[in-house]
């Protein structure tokens, strides 16, 4: 049983866990999105097994921590973080995108439980979030509300009203988290190598947070112990609010879906799913398998 | 004979929300920086600490409203109907029509008389939109006592709603014995010749219209649909059934808006002839209110004169069927091309 309470490596085998169930979910439905929450779920289990202040047996929790995944395409990842945190079950997760199943494409607050916000249309949940934010001001409330986009959905020009109006607010209980996997879905081409050109190049999107008031932390986004650290001090109340820049991969976890913009939304064949479960196997199981292919 | 002209609805709307802040301290208002021409202004004085701009930046102020739903306040959003409903329709749509959430979106400057700012602000098909929205209910008050009691309505009811203010002063049609009911239509006169079906300010104009018909011995019934969504369809079908002949008018495009949601009801529940006056599916343009009313065919007189005309050549259909004449196509196929001549043709400038 993956715990709250244990060291870096109880965090990591939880996000490879999570890993599996991504994997699992979208080629037993044969469709959704694989990149993104590969890239997405180191910084999710860190969310949610050790920064966010929640009840997975009260969802409702008044005074919770909030989260919102604005990227919704990534959902799978963040439904895989939240069975596995004991929100449903885990064999829930094999619903994913079946009909009347409470694990919509994108989250969907309405069916289920512990989502703080629904969202899809990319650059939404930060406006969100902003109001959430702005509300626990006016309550006097303590919690801090986290959302997570993507370095893609900051092209959405809503993502500037939003970043705008917080900081006018001075909403330092408001922490964006970018999931900067330096792709989106098809992109721009890079005409010199043939590969797709980054959302944002460079320091292009720190200076641009940084324009815009905030106060910008950087992060390796698979380094668990380094983004629970940093999380936890995004929560400091210094007067403005804070992005988080997640240096992540685009299908992390899995060699041959790493960096490829093809598996946005690739289904993996059954090939490529044992392949990735190999790949993902718990070290003492992987040792288990090695030792029995000598047979 | 026209009815008395009450304060504008914008100022109803602030003072309004203002008193029913007094005593539910949940109440918000969220502006995209248009409060001194919405009414928003008025609530800001009484309630600084409840009142929250947003500066001009319509798709964020709507998802903001969003999140404060979800946290138990009760965010009322006001701005100009065409931001609200054109500029951010998907943040109404994702954020607050599909999670349903407790968010009250008052669209101000709705319809053509929008203070000479032209096609650009004049939002047209707001209620057309809005009403295709499921879960949202979809208001267009008349005039002020209805306008008062339909933001105390709605701020008791839970879940997403829109509604539609205009910027200028109305006619006063309702006493203050009226009674607002979400989804429900008033029959603001009984009539046997033809059935008149308005909805928001047009209704007074309608009102008055009616009155200049029954100096020309023509007897108007006219229903007032102040919920465009849940329409009444029980009150349109009654209405239908009293005359045979139902006529739609509104200050908006006539397509999807009331018109359209009138013949939806009626081609399924009592098929009637319908025609539709309002704006013939084009834009509108800057210019004093009178002459916009005059030019658009919705002031009272012209109104009278289109309904005439309308009744005119349908008794003349009715006459001529079964001969070469008549008899086939649509009833008001004849009768629609003159009024469409006659009503937006394009003007050339000097």
């Amino acid at each position: 049983m993956i715990g709250t309470e244990q060291g870096s490596s109880g965090l990591e085998a939880a996000a490879r866990a999570a890993r599996r169930e991504i994997i699992r979910a979208v080629a037993h439905a044969g469709g959704g999105h694989v990149g993104g929450p590969l890239s997405a779920v180191d910084i999710l289990t860190v969310l949610y097994f050790r920064v966010l202040r929640i009840r997975p047996n009260q969802p409702e929790w008044p005074d919770r921590d909030r989260f919102i995944l604005s990227k919704g395409h990534s959902s799978i990842g963040l439904y895989a973080v939240l069975a596995l945190r004991g929100y449903f079950p885990v064999a829930e997760l094999m619903t994913f995108d079946a009909i009347d199943s409470r694990l919509q494409g994108h989250p969907d607050m309405t069916v289920l439980p512990g989502l703080d916000m629904s969202t899809g249309s990319l650059g939404l949940g930060l406006s969100a979030g902003v109001g959430i934010a702005l509300g626990a001001r006016l309550d006097e409330r303590d919690f801090t509300t986290y959302v997570m986009v993507g370095d893609g959905e900051c092209n959405e020009g809503v993502i500037w009203e939003s970043a705008h109006v917080a900081e006018r607010y001075g909403l330092d209980n408001l922490v964006v988290i970018v999931d900067q996997n330096q792709l989106q879905q098809f992109g721009w081409l890079d005409r010199s190598t043939g590969a797709r050109r980054p959302p944002y190049e460079g320091r292009r999107l720190d200076d641009r947070w940084a324009a815009f008031g905030w106060r910008v932390l950087k992060v390796d986004g698979h380094a668990l112990a380094d983004v629970a650290q940093t999380l936890d001090a995004a929560r400091q109340r210094t007067g403005q609010p804070t992005v988080v820049l997640a240096r992540t991969v685009k299908g992390k976890g899995v060699s041959f879906m790493e960096n490829q913009y093809s598996w946005h939304s690739r289904v993996p064949t059954s090939e490529e799913l044992m392949q990735a479960m190999r790949e993902l196997a718990d070290p003492a199981e992987a040792d288990r398998a090695a030792s029995e292919g000598g047979r | 004979m026209s009815l008395p002209i009450g304060p504008a609805l914008r100022q109803v709307f602030g003072e309004t929300l203002a008193g029913l802040a007094d005593s539910d301290p949940r109440l918000l208002l969220l502006d995209g920086d248009v409060g001194s021409s919405t009414g928003g202004a008025i609530f800001e004085a009484a309630h600084p600490d409840r009142y929250l701009q947003t500066g001009i930046a319509e798709q964020n102020m709507l998802g903001m409203a969003a999140g404060l739903a979800t946290i138990g306040f009760r965010p009322y959003v006001s701005t100009f109907a065409c931001f609200a409903v054109a500029r951010a329709l998907d943040s109404i749509r994702v954020l607050i029509a599909q999670p349903e959430l407790d968010v009250k979106i008052i669209g101000g400057y709705a319809g053509l008389l929008t203070g000479m700012t032209g096609k650009t602000h004049q939002m047209l098909d707001d209620l057309a939109i809005m009403r295709t929205l499921p879960h949202m209910i979809v208001l267009a008050p008349a005039d002020q006592n209805e306008a008062r009691q339909a933001i105390r309505v709605i701020a008791a009811t839970s879940g997403p709603a829109y509604m539609q203010i205009t910027r200028e002063p109305s006619g006063a049609l309702f006493g203050s014995d009226y009674q607002f009911r979400i989804g429900a239509a008033v029959h603001v006169q009984e009539g046997s010749d033809v059935t008149l079906i308005s909805t928001g300010v047009q209704t007074t104009r309608v009102y008055d219209a009616a009155q200049l018909l029954a100096g020309h011995g023509i007897s108007a019934l006219v229903l007032h649909v102040p919920t465009v969504k849940p329409i009444d369809e029980d009150a349109i079908v009654a209405a239908a059934q009293a005359t045979g002949f139902v006529i739609t008018i509104e200050e908006q495009s006539v397509l999807g808006g009331l018109g359209g949601a009138v013949t939806e009801v009626l081609s399924e529940r009592h098929p009637v002839p319908v025609a539709r006056l309002g704006m013939l599916d084009c834009y509108g343009e800057s210019g004093p209110n009178e002459q916009l009313l005059e030019k658009y065919r919705l002031s009272a007189a012209t109104v009278a004169q289109d309904v005439e005309a309308l009744l005119r050549r349908s008794a003349d259909r009715q006459r001529n069927a079964g001969t070469a004449a008549g008899g086939k196509g649509s009833p008001f196929g004849a009768a629609r091309r003159p009024l469409r001549a006659s009503n937006q043709t394009k003007v050339v400038r000097r």
